[in-house]
C-alpha cells in the first residue's frame, strides 16, 4: 500500500464515530467515550477501547464492528485491544451523548460527582415531560447500563442510564 | 514479578475467576423464577456482571500463564471438570430459597468489596486496574443485597425464619471464603494481593453489623464444612454438568 492510501487518524475517528452501540443505537463508540487511544503504524491501526460494564455483551459486537469497518477503510491489520485503566465511568459520555440519550427516551445520569453509587439516588429529569419529580424504582434494568425510574408528574415509568 | 510469584498469581487469579463464574451460574438459575419481575431482572443483571468479572480475571490468568486471553477463558469455563475448579464451596451450593440466595450474595459481595479494595492497591498494575474496574460495578450489588438482607430479616415471621436458617447454613462456608487462596502467601509478601488473614476482620465487622440490624443472630460455633477450594461438594459437578452440557456436545463448535 502506498503511504498516500493509508487512512488518516481523522478518518479513523470519523469511522469510529459512525459505529453505533448495538443496544443504544443513538450513541456511537465516540459518544460513549469508550475509545481510549488510536494509533496508526504503517498500514496497521490499533484501537484501545474500554468496556462500559464488564459483562456487557455489546462489547463483542463493538469490537467486531471496529475490525470490520477499519479493514474496509483500507488497513491491512486492525487491532482492537480491551484496556481497563482508567475504568470507564458515565463521566466519559460526550456532551452530545446526554442530549441524544434524552431524545432516545433514556435519562442521562446526574452530573458528575465523586461517588457514582450515591448519584444513583439523585433525581434525574424525566425524558418524557422534563419534571425532576422522579425516583428510582430499580437499580437494575433491561441492560447492565440502565435503571428503571418513575416520574410522579406524568406518572410514567422510564429508563435511566446507570451512573458508574 | 519473578517466576514463583507469576506461578502463584496464575493460581490466585484462577480462584478469583472461578468464584465469580460459579456464582454467576447459580445466580442465572433465578432467571424466570425470582419472586417478582424486578428481582428477576436484578438477579439476571448481577449474574451477567459476575460473569463479566470472571472473564476479566480469566484473561489475566491466561496472560500470566502464557495462554491466549481471547480463547483460553472459554476453555477454562467449558473444558474443566470440578477437580480443576478453585472456587470457594459457598458459591457452588444450590440456590435453596430466595433468602438463601440473597444472603449468600450479600456475604459474598461484602467479602468481595474488602478484597477488591486490597487488590486495587496491588503492586501488579493489571490486577490493580481490574480490581478498580470491578469495584465500580460491585457497589450496586452490595447496595442491593444489603437492602434485601434488612428487608427479609425484618419482614414477616416467615422471612425472618428463612433468613436465620440460611445464615446458620451459610456462615461456616462464608468464613471459609477467608481461608488463604492458592498462591496467596507468596503474593502477599510481594504486595500483589492483600492478606486475607488480616482484612477479613473488616468483612466480619460490616457483615455482623448488617446482620444485627436485620435482627439475625450469627451462629456462635463454626463447624468445619469439610470442603475447600480443592475439595468440592457434589453440587459443583452437578452445576458444571448443566453449564457445560451444550459445549460438550460440540467441543470445537463455534457460535
Amino acid at each position: 500500500m502506498k503511504s498516500a492510501d493509508i487512512p488518516t487518524l481523522d478518518q479513523v475517528w470519523e469511522t469510529l464515530a459512525d459505529i453505533q452501540d448495538p443496544e443504544i443505537p443513538v450513541l456511537s463508540l465516540v459518544d460513549l467515550g469508550i475509545i481510549r487511544h488510536v494509533s496508526i503504524e504503517g498500514s496497521s491501526v490499533t484501537v484501545r477501547l474500554t468496556p462500559t460494564f464488564a459483562g456487557c455483551p455489546a462489547l463483542h459486537v463493538m469490537r467486531q464492528a471496529i475490525l470490520d469497518r477499519l479493514s474496509a477503510l483500507g488497513f491491512e491489520q486492525v487491532r482492537a485491544e480491551v484496556v481497563l485503566d482508567p475504568p470507564w465511568t458515565t463521566d466519559d459520555l460526550s456532551p452530545e451523548a446526554r442530549g441524544k440519550l434524552r431524545a432516545f427516551g433514556l435519562a442521562p445520569p446526574a452530573r458528575p460527582a465523586a461517588e457514582a453509587a450515591l448519584r444513583l439516588e439523585e433525581a434525574v429529569e424525566c425524558p418524557h415531560c422534563g419534571s425532576m419529580e422522579t425516583d428510582l424504582r430499580n437499580a437494575f434494568g433491561p441492560t447492565p447500563c440502565r435503571t428503571i425510574r418513575f416520574c410522579h408528574a406524568c406518572r410514567q415509568p422510564f429508563e435511566g442510564f446507570k451512573p458508574l | 514479578m519473578n517466576d514463583a510469584q507469576r506461578q502463584a498469581a496464575v493460581e490466585y487469579l484462577l480462584s478469583l475467576g472461578d468464584d465469580e463464574l460459579v456464582l454467576a451460574h447459580r445466580d442465572s438459575e433465578w432467571t424466570g423464577h425470582a419472586p417478582i419481575l424486578e428481582e428477576d431482572i436484578a438477579f439476571a443483571n448481577i449474574a451477567l456482571d459476575e460473569m463479566g468479572h470472571a472473564v476479566i480475571w480469566y484473561r489475566l490468568h491466561a496472560d500470566l500463564a502464557g495462554k491466549d486471553p481471547e480463547t483460553y477463558p472459554d476453555h477454562l469455563v467449558f473444558q474443566r471438570t470440578a477437580e480443576g475448579f478453585r472456587n470457594a464451596p459457598i458459591v457452588e451450593l444450590p440456590n435453596g430459597d430466595w433468602a438463601f440466595s440473597m444472603l449468600r450474595q450479600f456475604l459474598f459481595d461484602a467479602a468481595e468489596q474488602v478484597w477488591l479494595e486490597g487488590l486495587g492497591r496491588s503492586a501488579h498494575a493489571p490486577i490493580a486496574a481490574a480490581a478498580r474496574k470491578i469495584m465500580t460495578e460491585e457497589r450496586y450489588h452490595l447496595r442491593h443485597t444489603r437492602a434485601w438482607t434488612l428487608r427479609l430479616g425484618l419482614g414477616t415471621e416467615e422471612s425472618h425464619a428463612r433468613m436465620q436458617r440460611a445464615l446458620d447454613a451459610l456462615w461456616p462456608f462464608a468464613c471459609d471464603l477467608w481461608t488463604a487462596r492458592p498462591g496467596e502467601h507468596e503474593l502477599v509478601t510481594a504486595g500483589i494481593c492483600p492478606d486475607g488473614g488480616s482484612i477479613w476482620r473488616t468483612w466480619e465487622a460490616e457483615v455482623v453489623s448488617q446482620l444485627e440490624k436485620a435482627d439475625l443472630a450469627r451462629p456462635k460455633a463454626v463447624q468445619p464444612t469439610g470442603f475447600d477450594r480443592t475439595h468440592h461438594t457434589p453440587h459443583l459437578t452437578e452445576s458444571l454438568a448443566e453449564m457445560q452440557s451444550v459445549a460438550r456436545l460440540e467441543p470445537e463448535g463455534v457460535w
